[in-house]
């Protein structure tokens, strides 16, 4: 697929507040391929520009329970199948001795999957990305709030976005090349 | 948020300062990391601790030639200060994980003021008790048949033993405080990456930031991973010290056979554990002038919660101190006499002084909001906890069922330049940390803000 030049429009708000307002009122038009960035989560956002369910749950969920199952397996398997040992006359599956392991392998492989299934949900590490093209777009990370349409998105086009983002009354506008 | 306070007929502390914004924040902490030069002070302190680490690495390199007949350590008291030290640093970590866990499970937003540097004392304090076990095994280049790996002898672990437990608890409780601190990290590295002047910086902190650009579709799974991850740690963190105590409480020897150990242990880790964070957080924010993030507020409630751990510690040698006598059994009886009238007596009530009737003080209010007395309770505290650790252990070891088998510890320099070594090692850590990272989180310190507060109902109009 030939690439667009241009990867979308982005406005740059104050408030989360504006932003959430923003985020609304676009996703109402009828685009849906926007995105929004603020320096800290907003409750609600994702929400507004319609994202609402993510799979991180699940994948934290399968995970744990693999490493649960994991872990009794192992120690099932080496103390009562590979290396059996009597040990002070208790059965080799002795399952009240194998809780611990079993659940801190449940924890480690739900909590490792947490956060590398979270980073490769979201596509990172990613080390180029189009919206670091706009010089404003670094307070992003500290005090602005930015709502992007992207050109992927049927609607676009590109005056008539910028008209639709400036009667949002942002601080600026500015077309994102890709 | 503070109601809770309304009883009182001061005002309590805010947890953040008003008049600050979102760019005043950034800006606050991110400049200790990329402007800020290193303080004549910084050196002298961080080359101290550096000196020690050295002693350490010393210590270490000679107990590899001539191995742990160098220590104190000798049977009866096999366990000695390897074992005392590596419980008193794991416990020290336990405040971290609750901070940074517990209390966001529970919105207390407070410990948004203190959760990072809290977290990065649990990983340098798990770090040093981390290698006392492994020098403790005397052969610590084969440490790793700890782990089941298909060996060529074909030997596997025994399961059953508390100490292979303890492998496994400790080791995932290292890789979650780890996973942890670095999630919490990575909104704050874009920061610093989009802050940074110099290009090798804005590459070191940019590579960490892995391209994180706050996008609402991230923040969601982001603070759905935080949770989750959260969750985890929750129950892991009473189970770390549970499976330590385990290690005690499995074996037969009087002293350490109770079933009282599992709560009580946690109790006093958490108890320590703030204790280590009160000394570091007075002292970093008076150097750094944080005092507008980790306010009284934040003080006096670690005040508390080592005052309620405390009292449950408290509880927990009371009952240890019940069940010798109740229970009728000659050792644990004569373990209760030992204490108070045997060789270590000294050590016993000194603990009783620092961990139960000291630590009372904190019930005034104008301790618990002076950071110089604070500090000193704390230090008292830890001190505590050291010795609690060194009564369980050797006290218990010198005195077991049989005359025959009685003996005394005497550590030797060796142990005394181990243990002052890993201090060293922790606090030269510490100060790496607070010159090369964020040490408050930035974007959570954001959300303390009242313009934070995206109001949906007026969004809609």
């Amino acid at each position: 697929m030939k690439r667009d030049p241009i990867y979308g429009m982005m406005a740059e708000f104050d408030t989360p507040t504006a932003l959430l307002a923003a985020a609304r009122r676009t996703h109402q038009a009828g685009y849906t391929k926007i995105d929004a960035y603020s320096p800290f989560p907003i409750e609600g956002l994702a929400e507004e520009i319609g994202f609402h369910n993510n799979a991180v749950a699940l994948v934290v969920l399968i995970c744990g329970i693999v490493g649960g199952c994991t872990g009794y397996l192992l120690q099932y398997w080496c103390d009562a199948v590979t290396y059996p040992l009597n040990i002070g006359g208790r059965p080799y599956n002795s399952w009240p001795a194998f809780i611990v392991i079993t659940f801190e392998l449940t924890i480690l492989f739900g909590g490792i999957s947490a956060l590398l299934g979270m980073l490769a949900l979201n596509g990172l590490p990613m080390p180029y990305h189009p919206v670091f093209n706009v010089p404003r777009f670094s307070s992003a990370s500290k005090d602005r709030f930015f709502l992007i349409v992207f050109s992927s998105d049927k609607q676009y086009d590109p005056a008539g976005v910028r008209s639709f983002l400036e009667a949002l009354q942002p601080r600026s506008i500015s077309e994102v090349p890709s | 948020m503070n109601g809770e306070y309304n009883t009182t007929a001061t005002t309590p502390a805010p947890v953040i300062e008003p008049g600050h914004t979102f760019a005043s924040v950034t800006d606050k902490i991110s400049s200790i990391v990329l402007t800020r030069p290193a303080s004549n002070g910084w050196f002298l302190g961080f080359g101290i601790a550096f000196l020690a680490t050295m002693m350490l690495l010393y210590a270490i390199g000679y107990l590899f030639i001539r191995g742990i007949g160098i220590w104190g350590v000798t049977i009866p008291i096999g366990w000695g200060f390897a074992i005392v030290n590596f419980v008193w640093w794991i416990g020290i970590g336990h405040a971290g994980t609750l901070i940074s866990a517990i209390l966001l499970l529970l919105r207390q937003e407070w410990r948004n003021s203190i959760n990072r540097f809290a977290e990065a004392m649990t990983l340098f304090a798990v770090a040093c008790a981390g290698l006392f076990p492994l020098l403790h095994v005397g052969r610590p280049w084969l440490a790793y048949w700890l782990f089941p790996y298909p060996s060529t002898m074909g030997v596997w672990p025994q399961f059953r033993s508390p100490l292979m437990w303890d492998v496994f608890a400790v080791s995932t409780y290292a890789t979650i405080s780890l996973l942890f601190w670095f999630m919490g990290l990575i909104p704050d590295f874009g920061t610093l990456r989009d802050r940074a002047t110099r290009q090798w910086v804005r590459v070191v902190y940019g590579m960490l930031a892995m391209g994180w650009r706050g996008s609402a579709r991230h923040w969601h799974r982001y603070e759905t991973a935080y949770l989750l991850l959260a969750g985890l740690a929750t129950p892991l963190v009473l189970s770390v010290h549970t499976v330590v105590s385990f290690d005690f409480a499995v074996g037969i020897v009087p002293g350490w056979h109770t079933t009282i150990f599992p709560p009580y242990f946690v109790a006093g880790a958490i108890y320590s554990g703030f204790a280590m964070v009160l000394m570091l957080a007075i002292p970093i924010r008076k150097i750094y002038g944080l005092e507008d993030f980790i306010t009284t507020r934040h003080l006096q409630n670690s005040a508390k919660v080592m005052l309620a751990t405390g009292l449950i510690v408290a509880y927990g040698y009371g009952i240890e101190a019940f069940m010798g006598w109740y229970s009728g059994d000659r050792f644990d009886s004569f373990t209760l006499w030992n204490r108070v009238h045997g060789p270590y007596a000294p050590w016993y009530l000194s603990l009783l002084a620092c961990n139960i009737f000291i630590p009372q003080l904190l019930w005034i209010r104008k301790l618990r909001t002076s950071p110089l007395g604070l500090f000193i309770v704390s230090f008292v505290i830890l001190i505590g906890m050291w010795l609690e650790r060194f009564i369980i252990v050797v006290v218990s070891l010198s005195r077991d069922f049989l005359n025959s088998s009685w003996g005394q510890y005497y550590p030797t320099r060796w142990d005394f330049m181990t243990f002052f070594g890993t201090i060293g090692m922790f606090l030269a850590a510490m100060f790496l940390f607070c010159r090369l990272l964020p040490m408050i989180s930035i974007f959570e310190i954001r959300t303390l803000l009242p313009q934070a507060e995206g109001k949906a109902s007026e969004a809609a109009e």
